[in-house]
């Protein structure tokens, strides 16, 4: 049984969603169910590509908020932007300017749990229409801290 | 048969456990932060926030931010908790993780939140171990003592239920 206040905020809490969503969002927008899962990687077997001399690494972006890659982020990985905005996505579009169509990536977010993240699909559906052919999508169940950060999977700060 | 001099030390030790304030399981690894860390703000009207300065009262401290669904769900149930539980000594803190204050000021102000709302840092988020994944809560008794953390979506009436255990004029 629902608690009877939450019962009455009910229609109020649908009306905020709907009357608060912040700036310019993407028309890209899509749940992050939407990324198939044969392009995700879990975060233990990118930590052990990382870990590994011979493997070979791929350019890894962060296309979440800066304020949370600054406190904690993948050592190596570059910021771009928070892809479910139009100026988040149009950095993405410009880092992937100048890069070859082969190239392999690994984007990642981590600042909601995956079904609420408003910013992965938005980077996997933009590269995937630019032509990328090896975009892969780390799979962060919770937040990056509880999946990568509590792990004890490396870590960067800064930036 | 049992030795008779363990019973004292097996007392003490039960009464040192029903002495010691409970802490969420989930954050009971993370035994330094149980003193609530203070810092100075200012918030979006312009005066200054400080954790301490709530001392005697419980503190609800939401790290939250406009691109984050759920924190959008527990908003205006902080705000009616704030409306409802203000007399007994309820104080909702809301920090912002936002990159930009504009779209945070906006729903601010929109929404008339009847709580102090500031905006938060990489900093500030060390502070708190890191906020590293929105929405993020801390539970603050009067005396400054984190006594729970909610990372994601908490049970909102078990939340509740909490809150009101530890006011003081409850």
């Amino acid at each position: 049984m629902k608690h009877p206040m939450l019962n009455a905020l009910y229609p109020v809490v649908c009306a905020f969603i709907l009357l608060c969503r912040p700036g310019p969002v993407s028309a890209q927008h899509e749940p992050a169910a939407s990324i198939p899962a044969a392009d995700l990687v879990q975060p233990a077997d990118l930590a052990a590509n990382l870990k590994s001399a011979s493997a070979p690494k791929p350019l890894i972006l962060q296309v979440g908020f800066r304020k949370l890659y600054a406190q904690a982020h993948i050592p190596g990985s570059e910021y771009v932007g928070a892809a479910g905005e139009d100026a988040g996505l149009q950095l993405l579009r410009d880092r992937a300017a100048k890069l070859s169509k082969d190239t392999a990536i690994v984007i990642y977010c981590g600042c909601c749990p995956w079904s609420h993240c408003p910013n992965i699909a938005a980077a996997y559906g933009a590269l995937h229409a630019l032509g990328f052919t090896r975009v892969r999508v780390l799979y962060i169940a919770d937040n990056f801290g509880d999946n990568w950060v509590k792990p004890g999977y490396p870590v960067a700060a800064g930036g | 048969m049992a030795d008779v001099r363990v019973i004292p030390a097996l007392f003490c030790l039960a009464a040192l456990a029903l002495a010691t304030p409970m802490l969420d399981t989930s954050f009971a690894h993370d035994s330094a932060l149980r003193m609530a860390p203070d810092f100075t703000r200012t918030d979006l009207d312009g005066k200054s926030l400080s954790l301490r300065k709530y001392r005697g009262k419980v503190v609800l401290l939401n790290f939250w931010a406009t691109w984050c669904g759920p924190c959008l769900i527990e908003i205006p149930i902080f705000t009616a908790w704030q409306n409802t539980y203000r007399t007994a000594g309820l104080q909702v803190v809301g920090i912002s993780m936002d990159d930009d204050a504009a779209p945070v000021m906006r729903m601010y102000q929109k929404h008339h939140l009847n709580y102090p709302v500031a905006m938060g840092d990489a900093e500030l988020g060390e502070l708190f171990g890191g906020v590293l994944g929105l929405p993020l809560t801390y539970l603050i008794d009067p005396d400054g003592r984190i006594v729970g953390r909610y990372q994601g979506e908490p049970d909102l009436k078990q939340l509740e239920a909490r809150i009101k255990s530890l006011l003081p004029r409850h």
